[in-house]
């Protein structure tokens, strides 16, 4: 919008945010309260009743229902005090949203209440860090053995610890030795040329610290006859979005919306494998940065899939093919122990990938209700709330150490993997129930024999 | 029976009353003053919570005018806390006629009413909500102001002077003495509603500052005082739709005031005029002109949810001419009945009632000395009503004593001016969370306990007017049982009958009350109060010798009360509210079926009758 334009012409498109308007659904029923993970573990945080629909009552900065820091509209002069701390121990895990009987959106009143307070306080540099994990995957990349070998030497995770907040044990991931996009050149080659096209968007994670997710994705994609189309994308925006920098994350999201508006005038589908990147593109940027007016945003909401939810709809039009073999030759059940995470629930899609999984023979799902790992993000990153991440996640830890419990007969064999949508919440749950944690697209693709589960690359890839 | 000897006897313990009782005992008369319920149970504790700029009243009532002004200066300095400094906007939307808005602001000006026009454009970015069709928009004083809060103030000012304050004690005969040429109000016959003590009270003069019970109270003096009573209704939303007041640039009416008070906004208001102060109905029609007169301040006000919808009632006062000259002194009216003559016009109808304050003396007016009648005004003029009321009593008992109010700040200026984050800010500093009794308007467990030891609470909705109990989205839902239960367990702990000096001043602050503790060696800036009957004996609501104080009887008189204003808007989320509410009292506990059918307070009655559904069938 033309900053010259007066502003009355732009008020008149305001429409009411659904974010802010849900605060009036609030019956006060504790239903939320009684789920929330984190206010369980912690009296730091008084919980979601509390912190989302009492608590906006009082506060002055913004408007509940309304605008606040970003969005077209100038925010209105940061008038009055910022007056409670306690939200930014919300999580943001949306499990709260998930039992509210009445749709009020309450982890993103809480993001919101954050971003006016960063808009008022400012924000620390270690939240400004862990918010641009696009940057801190790139700077990494130019020389990932370096980088890894800095970040994560003993001493300078007590430097980060002291210096900056960063939790010392918190589970940092590693810069990989190739990003995605050189695997994509690399392979440029043997990448399949097809009419049938889809799009992938591989987030920040896949791209420095987990290519061979990306790898699988595109192998079982190719394997249903589509040419994967990658082209050049930003970070979704949600690290920053869950800091509280909203104008930055609107900056990056507003270049997505441009960057695949033409694939979307194609009608290519927008596939992601990152729960919480596609939940960002369907959801949460709209809502929290005031764009569901806008076009653009309209139209990348609309064509993004998380990749099971679109693999799903392929089985059930019959267009996945068989194939599916065994994960260990057979040899025994597989026992797999599945998280669904929240970021996941909040598509409200079922779980498409426990859907696909049970198509693999001789698999035996074991399905977590745990209802958080606690990592949420970036936030069991942080000195202050490392301690709460693991006493949340000690629900979904103590569910996969049953589940290779011997001394059950109906168990046989040792688990040797869990599964789970979302990279941060594997990384967590790898820190904290010790065992190896795979993409369930990784696992098809194994399934597929076109993936090495344990090595995780490619199979017939030198 | 009891007797009292006094000065001055303050009648009305509402905003008038108490800031007489205030002005009175500064100027070093002895006072007492009679409230028949709670402090600011009338009118005061209904009233939408609006600091006249006086910008309202400049073209229709300048006299209002330049009081409200006056009073709003002054009010800022000496009831700081109790206002929140939002400043107001006047503003002109497409229905609203062309010449007004100049003619307004030239008014302003003539009437030094400081106002500003600003772009329409600058004020949707402050108020985004604003209807975005408005074509001029004015700045002006007026600010949001706690009524409850400023009456406990100033009454706490009044006994800190030395004033008694006896609420729940009602006025049931003036005595008058003397005979014709020189009659006199004497004393007073009171009734202790609570205990059903009888008390006389003997009094130098009487001040009726009863509002829209004046014409009331001046009958049982055998003079008329026919007052205008405009009945307004108001409706309160789930949450703030503006963070300032909001008035519609033209000649005032109905729906075009929109007040940020606490945390909701309220919309107001209707002009009834009515005849009986004590049960106002609220009629379909009401709520409905408010929300459409609402939509065009704030475009889906009415979609919005609304919280509760209740009426207050404008005690306004037209003088008729013929009696207003000095010296007329009619006759006692046998009949009851109006003396003016055959030909005075008819009273206004309220809303072009003058809201300039009324001082009757009823020496010069009627012949009986002992007794001055004060009303009409505003709640932004109280101050100026008492001055005015106190003067008249010195000319009346020859006393020449200057007022001091004007300089003279109630307990708790130091606070600065309340703001809207103010009690999550203290709950958060204090780490209270854990404490909330009330939780949507933050009510922390001790701030409620110290209000029922430390002032006299008969039922939960004298808690409610303390520190906003059950005022939030739920209306009691979830702290009307927890209340009971507080109150319960103070009325069986022995301890918990030490009546310390209330803290007026921390009412409503969460983190003072908790930390205020019990009172030390003295605070230089709050001299203890001599020892009064009011504050030194246990609230009837936690003594266990009070029948008032049966748990279930609180709990069934607060639930009906909060009823009473759900009721007129029950739809949407507050219907869902409703349901929440009845499965958690009717279906859980069982709360019409309580073993307290035979018990009755002051008010369950008040309760019972005061809403007007109408089953269609």
């Amino acid at each position: 919008m033309n900053q010259d334009s007066p502003p009355v012409a732009a008020m008149q498109s305001i429409q009411p945010n659904s974010v802010g308007i849900s605060l009036n659904a609030c019956i006060k029923c504790n239903i939320c309260v009684s789920y929330c993970p984190v206010s369980e573990v912690t009296d730091s945080f008084p919980g979601p009743k509390y912190a989302a629909p009492q608590s906006e009552r009082f506060r002055e900065i913004g408007y509940p229902y309304f605008q606040d820091a970003a969005g077209d509209n100038p925010s209105p002069p940061g008038r009055g005090r910022v007056p409670d701390a306690s939200v930014d121990y919300c999580s943001g895990c949306r499990v709260c949203n998930e039992v509210c009987p009445t749709g009020v959106r309450i982890a993103e009143i809480n993001a919101r209440a954050r971003a006016r307070i960063v808009a008022a306080e400012g924000l620390s540099l270690r939240n400004r860090l862990l918010g641009r994990s696009d940057l801190l995957g790139r700077v990494g990349s130019v020389a990932p053995a370096l980088a890894n070998a800095l970040l994560h030497h003993p001493l300078s995770r007590r430097l980060a610890a002291v210096l900056f907040g960063v939790a010392e044990r918190a589970p940092l991931p590693r810069w990989h030795n190739r990003t995605f996009s050189r695997w994509l050149k690399r392979t440029r080659s043997r990448r399949l040329r097809s009419e049938r096209k889809v799009v992938y968007f591989h987030g920040c994670a896949t791209q420095h610290y987990e290519p061979f997710v990306g790898m699988a994705a595109v192998l079982v994609l190719e394997h249903l006859g589509y040419e994967v189309v990658v082209p050049p994308q930003s970070c979704c925006g949600l690290p920053l979005l869950s800091n509280g920098e909203f104008s930055a994350a609107e900056t990056y999201h507003r270049r997505n919306v441009a960057q695949f508006a033409d694939y979307i005038q194609a009608g290519y589908p927008i596939l992601g494998a990152s729960t919480s990147c596609t939940l960002t593109l369907k959801e949460e940027a709209p809502e929290l940065l005031d764009l569901e007016g806008d076009e653009g945003t309209q139209a990348l909401k609309r064509n993004t899939w998380d990749i099971f939810e679109w693999l799903r709809e392929r089985e059930n039009q019959g267009q996945l093919p068989a194939g599916l073999g065994p994960l260990n030759n057979g040899q025994e059940p597989f026992i797999l122990p599945y998280h669904a995470p929240c970021q996941l629930r909040a598509h409200r899609i079922g779980k498409p990938a426990l859907d696909l999984l049970a198509l693999i023979p001789g698999i035996d799902l074991r399905e977590s209700h745990a209802r958080c790992c606690g990592i949420a993000g970036t936030y069991g990153l942080k000195s202050e709330k490392y301690q709460i991440a693991m006493d949340v996640g000690a629900e979904l830890f103590d569910f996969v150490a049953a589940q290779g419990n011997t001394s059950d007969p109906a168990v046989q064999g040792a688990v040797s993997f869990t599964a789970c949508d979302s990279e941060t919440c594997r990384w967590q749950l790898e820190h904290g129930a010790g065992l190896p944690s795979r993409h369930p697209i990784e696992l098809l693709a194994a399934s597929y024999g076109l993936y090495d589960l344990q090595a995780r690359q490619p199979l017939n890839e030198n | 029976m009891k007797r009292i000897q006094t000065e001055i006897l303050v009648i009305g313990g509402g905003a008038t009353g108490t800031g007489v009782a205030w002005d009175a005992a500064l100027r070093g008369f002895q006072t007492v003053l009679v409230e028949k319920r709670d402090l600011t149970h009338g009118t005061t504790g209904r009233y939408h919570g609006l600091l006249h700029s006086g910008a309202r009243y400049v073209l229709k009532d300048a006299d209002s005018a330049v009081e409200c002004i006056r009073e709003n200066r002054i009010l800022r300095r000496t009831h700081t806390h109790c206002i929140e400094d939002t400043g107001g906007l006047f503003i002109v939307t497409p229905e609203d006629e062309d010449d007004y808005p100049d003619r307004f602001a030239a008014a302003c000006r003539r009437l030094d009413i400081p106002c500003d026009e600003i772009p329409a454009s600058t004020a949707l970015l402050r108020e985004p909500l604003l209807n975005p069709r408005i074509s001029r928009v004015f700045e002006l004083p007026d600010a949001a102001a706690d009524s409850f809060l400023a009456a406990h103030a100033t009454a706490q000012a009044a006994r800190q002077a030395g004033a008694l304050l006896l609420p729940y004690h009602e006025l049931t005969g003036l005595h008058l003495s003397g005979g014709d040429g020189n009659r006199a109000v004497s004393a007073a016959a009171v009734l202790d509603t609570v205990s059903g003590e009888e008390l006389r009270i003997d009094a130098d003069l009487v001040i009726n500052a009863a509002g829209a019970w004046c014409g009331q109270v001046a009958a049982l003096a055998g003079v008329e005082v026919n007052m205008i009573l405009g009945k307004g209704v108001m409706l309160a939303t789930n949450a703030r739709l503006t963070n300032t007041v909001i008035n519609r640039c033209k000649m005032p009416g109905d729906g075009d005031i929109l007040v940020p008070i606490h945390t909701v906004s309220v919309i107001g208001t209707t002009d009834q005029q009515v005849s009986d102060p004590e049960n106002l109905s609220i009629e379909q029609w009401e709520i409905d002109l408010m929300l459409t007169e609402g939509d065009k301040l704030v475009p889906g006000l009415s979609r919005s949810r609304i919280l509760r919808a209740w009426a207050g009632v404008r005690p306004l006062y037209h003088e008729p001419p013929s009696s207003h000259e000095p010296g007329h002194r009619p006759a006692p009216h046998p009949d009851g009945r109006a003396s003016q003559p055959e030909a005075k016009p008819a009273s206004p109808a309220s809303r072009d009632a003058t809201r300039a304050l009324a001082l009757l003396d009823h020496e010069q007016r009627d012949g009986l000395s002992g007794f001055i009648t004060i009303t009409g005004g505003k709640w932004t003029t109280f101050r100026l009503m008492a001055e005015s009321a106190v003067d008249a009593a010195c000319a009346q008992l020859g006393a020449a004593r200057p007022c001091r109010t004007a300089e003279t700040p109630v307990p708790g200026v130091e606070q600065g001016h309340y703001w809207l984050g103010h009690r999550l800010d203290e709950v958060e500093s204090a780490n209270q969370q854990s404490e909330l009794i009330c939780e949507c308007e933050l009510v922390t467990r001790s701030m409620l306990e110290g209000a029922a030891q430390r002032n006299p609470t008969v039922t939960l909705d004298d808690l409610r007017r303390d520190v906003r109990l059950g005022m939030g989205p739920c209306q009691g839902g979830f702290c009307t049982y927890r209340a009971v239960g507080v109150l319960h367990q103070l009325r069986s702990d022995e301890t918990a009958t030490d009546a310390a000096d209330w803290k007026v001043a921390h009412i409503q602050s969460p983190a003072h009350h908790h930390l205020d503790g019990p009172p030390a060696d003295g605070d230089p800036a709050e001299p203890a109060p001599a020892a009064q009957p009011d504050s030194r004996r246990p609230s009837p609501a936690i003594d266990p010798a009070a029948a008032v104080s049966q748990p279930n009887l609180l709990l069934r008189d607060f639930l009906q009360e909060r009823w009473k204003g759900v009721v007129p808007i029950l739809w949407g989320d507050q219907l869902r509210q409703e349901r929440l509410d009845e499965l958690i009292y009717l279906s859980i506990l069982n709360a019409d079926h309580l073993p307290a059918d035979e018990g009755q307070s002051p008010l369950s009655e008040f309760y019972r009758t005061g809403f007007s559904y109408q089953d269609p069938a």
